[in-house]
């Protein structure tokens, strides 16, 4: 503390930080609520004449799903030729250039797909729900719901969810489809090995624990990037420009918790041989 | 009005913080059936939190509330959502759902609350369009229509259920004096029509004056009074003269106060010894 009574600096920070802390509490606090709330009207919805509509979430799936098919395949595809041409690159040094398709193979499926498809995920869809709720906050028309007798959790958040969860896995592994054609394309070419010879060898390096080690990360990047938009867009704050900022920082925040996922699922999987 | 009409709303020493400052600070009032009672109140009197309260969308700190005979504190979530639904609202911006035609807007409370077919439904919407003038406009959408239409279509939304209680947030703000008239009059032929309690947050005097059953003057959290538009009118105090003609209590600024508020140390604490 300064001498005139003011607060020093270092008190400055500590109370920012601690604020900070608050609210970051507060909103994993939130993204748990949102999820038992969703699952609750999943469930006991109908008793209350109040069930998740199926086309809504229907809607939500097209538009986060079937939409986003042209982008996940040309980015998948490209990734999956960047492997194999690093793949044989790499490995040509030690002569072992014909065993690339292993590294394609475990890469993709257990990485690249969920991972691409998450970070696009969250940059498409997750962005256009939190600017939604957003909007939709700021225009009073959340608390319309509520006023009508509809919960704004119901209405809004659990069809996205709910079609995250189902979108975003089945994305994956279209995305890591997508990856292993384009790679056995670019493997074909550089190395002469026929297509039917590549899925074979696809085959024979993957296993079930590799295939659910990709489809379990990509259900945990669905429920990520769907609560996260969910409790950015509800908490936002001064018009249009609060809209704003609250998409970005929903966009970063979702990206930043794929990638320390991932890390974690893989430092666990790691760990379990 | 006689005494022994039924209330449909029953506030008793409302008191309600945002943080650490107080909103409303002992607010007692009621409403009754039948009748438009219109909440008046300078900026920051805290009228549009105590809509708010009335529409059952906030938690005071204190205080009891009854609307339509029921406490609010004790209801259970299936309460609350059978209590909404005859509870109608017409935001200040109309709140309508930018992704839906006016009729879709229109047909929502019924789709979610009601098992009527699809036609059944249209029919009632396009009804309660002509009540408000705006037949024909069922299928353009909210983007399309001028702020007078988007108020009017607003109305039409809360009215679909046949609420016992209307709420309304600044329904003339922004309007023309021609189409604020035109409002104030379908306020009137509403009670009239429909027999509904009508609860009006509204800052224009004129138009309170024209709709107002009752008047609950507000100002800085405080009830100053409740009465008729002549009893209003009339009032020998000073306070409620002064904001009925818009006029700037003297108020004696305290230098240190104002610094602290500008150097934010309110939120910091008082570190000063």
């Amino acid at each position: 503390m300064a001498s005139d009574g003011t607060p020093s600096r270092f008190t400055r920070f500590a109370d920012k930080v601690g604020r900070s802390t608050v609210v970051a509490i507060e909103e994993v606090g939130n993204c748990g609520v949102l999820i038992g709330e969703s699952l609750f009207w999943l469930f006991w919805g109908p008793r209350l004449k109040q069930p998740v509509r199926m086309d809504s979430v229907i809607k939500q799936m097209m538009e986060i799903g079937i939409h986003a098919i042209p982008i996940i395949a040309i980015l998948s595809a490209a990734i999956g030729a960047v492997l194999a041409m690093q793949g044989i690159i790499s490995l040509r040094k030690f002569g072992a250039e014909s065993q690339v398709t292993f590294g394609i193979a475990i890469s993709m499926v257990r990485e690249f797909a969920p991972l691409i498809t998450g970070i696009l995920i969250a940059g498409r869809s997750g962005s256009a729900l939190v600017a939604r709720i957003g909007t939709m906050k700021i225009n009073q028309e959340v608390d319309a719901l509520e006023v009508m007798g509809i919960s704004p959790v119901r209405f809004l958040v659990a069809p996205a969810l709910f079609a995250m969860v189902i979108m975003v896995p089945a994305l994956t592994i279209f995305s890591g489809f997508m990856g292993l054609w384009a790679g056995g394309l670019y493997v074909g070419v550089d190395l002469g090995v026929s297509m039917d010879a590549y899925i074979i060898q696809v085959k024979d390096s993957l296993d079930t624990g590799d295939v659910l080690h990709g489809f379990g990360k990509s259900i945990a990047f669905a429920v990520l990037i769907a609560v996260i938009g969910v409790v950015n867009g509800a908490g936002v704050k001064g018009g249009a420009e609060g809209v704003g900022k609250v998409t970005t920082r929903s966009v970063v925040q979702a990206i930043s918790a794929i990638v320390i996922t991932d890390m974690i699922f893989v430092l666990i999987a790691s760990r379990m041989g | 009005m006689s005494e022994d009409v039924r209330k449909v709303i029953e506030v008793e020493n409302l008191v309600t913080h945002y943080g650490t400052r107080q909103i409303l600070k002992g607010v007692t009032m009621d409403v009754r059936d039948g009748e438009i009672m219109v909440i008046m109140g300078g900026s920051g009197s805290g009228k549009s939190t105590l809509l708010r309260h009335l529409m059952a969308l906030e938690t005071a700190t204190s205080g009891a509330m009854r609307i339509l005979g029921q406490d609010i504190s004790e209801l259970t979530m299936k309460e609350m959502f059978a209590l909404r639904r005859k509870l109608g609202v017409a935001f200040q911006g109309g709140a309508l759902f930018s992704s839906m035609t006016v009729g879709e807007n229109i047909m929502l409370p019924l789709m979610e609350h009601t098992d009527l077919d699809r036609m059944t439904m249209e029919i009632m919407a396009r009804m309660k369009l002509e009540v408000v003038n705006l037949a024909g406009f069922e299928d353009l959408m909210p983007a399309e229509l001028s702020g007078g239409m988007i108020k009017r279509a607003a109305v039409a939304r809360a009215i679909v259920m046949d609420p016992q209680i209307l709420f309304m947030d600044e329904p003339s703000a922004g309007l023309d004096p021609v189409v604020s008239s035109a409002l104030d009059e379908l306020i009137l032929r509403l009670r009239d029509a429909m027999g509904m309690a009508i609860v009006v947050v509204t800052h224009e005097l004129e138009s309170a004056f024209t709709i107002a059953d009752r008047i609950t003057v507000l100002d800085r959290g405080d009830i100053l009074f409740v009465g008729t538009v002549e009893e209003v009118r009339n009032h020998p105090s000073e306070r409620i003269q002064n904001l009925l003609n818009r006029r700037m209590e003297d108020e004696p600024v305290d230098p240190d106060e104002y610094l602290k508020r500008l150097m934010g140390e309110e939120k910091m604490g008082d570190a000063r010894p």
